[in-house]
């Protein structure tokens, strides 16, 4: 079924005050976002700066706000949303602009540089590999599925409304650090970085993250709070540093 | 990572471009979770009433010092002074009562409905300085193993609580009597429901097994652990169900000590 539709598209650079542009298109069954801002792009707006790769949810490109909630345009259909109004596409508030719907996600990356690598422990197979069960590793593989989209880092609100960029390192790599920790291979304690420069204690648990995770990772249950108990076990638990005394 | 800096906009306190009716959520966890604190303090302040019979009221049990048949220890010694409390329930709410009010996801909902941090996900907040939980007091909620630990012993004096519900006074022998009565399903779905949130516990979880990069080759663990995670993942479904049902099963202990509400037998 064919239907007009209105977007409201933010349009502007770093150094110029921007604003919401209205473009009306006909849109058709079965059509996202994504196809709607590249046919803007088409036909009415060519200087549209937007950046997405596979249009199939997996290479974390196309993050935006749309209507105001943080999803990947590519995999938000239009029948998703509500009808009779205007559409707004805004890019990542938690980022620094580049233009219109671009960010500069850089910082995320420069965070993960400095967390430090997998680093296994000695081969203990005959043939100077290793084994791994399958039930040790089936938590670990669910955090695999991260595409980098950092659609939690930016509804985080430690990062969006506290700019806490300093001393937290957001959802995203609450995931990576858990995946490292829980690897049944790797021997490296990330637990003193995870209270400390990571600020794990940031984190108020408001499960913001979970909510947009477009790969449905459950990154507050799974990720972030066993590695608040990790940080509780070595750090806040008198008992247990009691027990360790006299082990 | 002082070279990490990034400067973003910052939203006023409510901003948002959500069109959701996105302060739904946190306007009905303020709700309950008020209503829940005030009936409960009222109930706990009141001192009478609690029991019926063979029922003894969740917020009451277990009962130290008190005038009723449950309590382990007899009245309160005439010593006590007069000005401290002397209701059953003030010597031991306060252990479910730090239970709730560290677990990790009611956490999350009233940092949200009452301290509006964040109001809703994407919503901008009230301007302040953030510590999240690093510094006192929120700091104390990496405590809540301590109060899981007082949770599980709680759950079995309930437990407990509901067998001795399932004997009655018989007026004609004047012996006890098995039997079942509305109020013992109540005792015992209140424990269902409580056991369902405790055992869902992520600190639970994580003594579990979550502790242990490996379960294979620990059988037990490695099922406890998979236990713990299957009623951890309706977590918040357990939480408020227990919730809601503590509040009623005092109640309805209230409504037949009082003579307002008949405890209907229906095995006996």
């Amino acid at each position: 079924m064919i239907m007009n539709a209105e977007f409201q598209i933010w349009r502007g650079g770093k150094d110029s005050a921007g604003r919401f542009e209205s473009y009306s298109i006909e849109t058709t069954e079965g059509m996202v976002v994504l196809d709607a801002v590249h046919h803007i792009q088409s036909n009415q707006a060519p200087d549209l700066a937007v950046r997405w790769n596979c249009k199939a949810g997996k290479c974390g490109s196309c993050s935006a706000e749309i209507n105001g909630t943080p999803k990947l345009m590519c995999m938000t259909r239009l029948s998703e949303l509500p009808v009779g109004q205007p559409v707004t596409i805004a890019p990542l508030k938690a980022f620094p602009l580049i233009r219109d719907l671009v960010t500069d996600v850089s910082w995320n990356f420069r965070v993960k540089k400095k967390i430090p690598p997998f680093r296994p422990r000695k081969p203990d197979a005959p043939d100077g590999t290793w084994r791994i069960a399958q039930e040790d590793i089936d938590r670990v593989q669910e955090f695999r599925k991260c595409i980098e989209c950092f659609l939690c880092q930016d509804v985080c609100h430690v990062l969006r409304d506290h700019q806490q960029f300093e001393s937290f390192s957001g959802p995203r790599y609450m995931v990576y650090l858990a995946a490292l920790e829980m690897h049944p291979l790797d021997v490296e304690d990330r637990i003193p970085l995870i209270k400390k420069e990571n600020g794990i204690g940031l984190c108020n648990i408001t499960k913001c993250c979970t909510a947009v995770c477009p790969e449905e990772i459950r990154i507050t249950d799974n990720a972030i709070i066993p590695l608040k108990e990790r940080v509780v076990d070595r750090f806040y638990d008198p008992i247990r540093k009691l027990f360790n005394l006299f082990k | 990572m002082a070279d990490l800096h990034v400067p973003a906009t910052i939203q006023r306190f409510g901003q948002t471009a959500r069109r959701d009716a996105w302060w739904v959520r946190p306007l009905v966890v303020f709700t309950v979770l008020s209503a829940f604190v005030i009936y409960a303090t009222w109930a706990a302040l009141q001192g009478v009433n609690y029991h019926y019979g063979s029922y003894l009221s969740p917020l009451y049990s277990p009962e130290l010092f008190g005038k009723s048949s449950h309590a382990w220890f007899g009245p309160l010694p005439e010593s006590w002074p007069a000005f401290l409390p002397t209701s059953p329930a003030l010597f031991i709410l306060w252990a479910p009562g730090l239970f709730r009010l560290t677990c990790y996801y009611y956490r999350g909902q009233y940092y949200r409905a009452f301290a509006a941090d964040p109001p809703s996900c994407a919503v901008g907040e009230p301007s302040r300085k953030y510590s999240g939980e690093r510094k006192f007091p929120l700091v104390l909620q990496n405590l809540h193993r301590y109060f899981l630990y007082i949770a599980l012993f709680f759950l079995l004096i309930l437990l407990y609580d509901v067998w001795k519900a399932m004997w009655f006074n018989d007026a004609e022998t004047g012996h006890e009597r098995f039997g079942v009565g509305v109020g013992t399903i109540v005792l015992a779905v209140n424990v269902v429901l409580l056991g369902g949130y405790t055992f869902g516990c992520h600190s639970l979880r994580h003594l579990a097994g979550g502790i242990k990069d490996r379960l294979s080759g620990r059988p037990i663990r490695r099922r406890m652990y998979m236990c713990v995670s299957c009623f951890n993942r309706r977590h918040m479904v357990w939480a408020w169900l227990s919730l809601v049902w503590v509040a009623f099963s005092d109640l309805y202990v209230r409504l037949c000590a009082t003579g307002m509400l008949t405890d209907w037998k229906i095995l006996l």
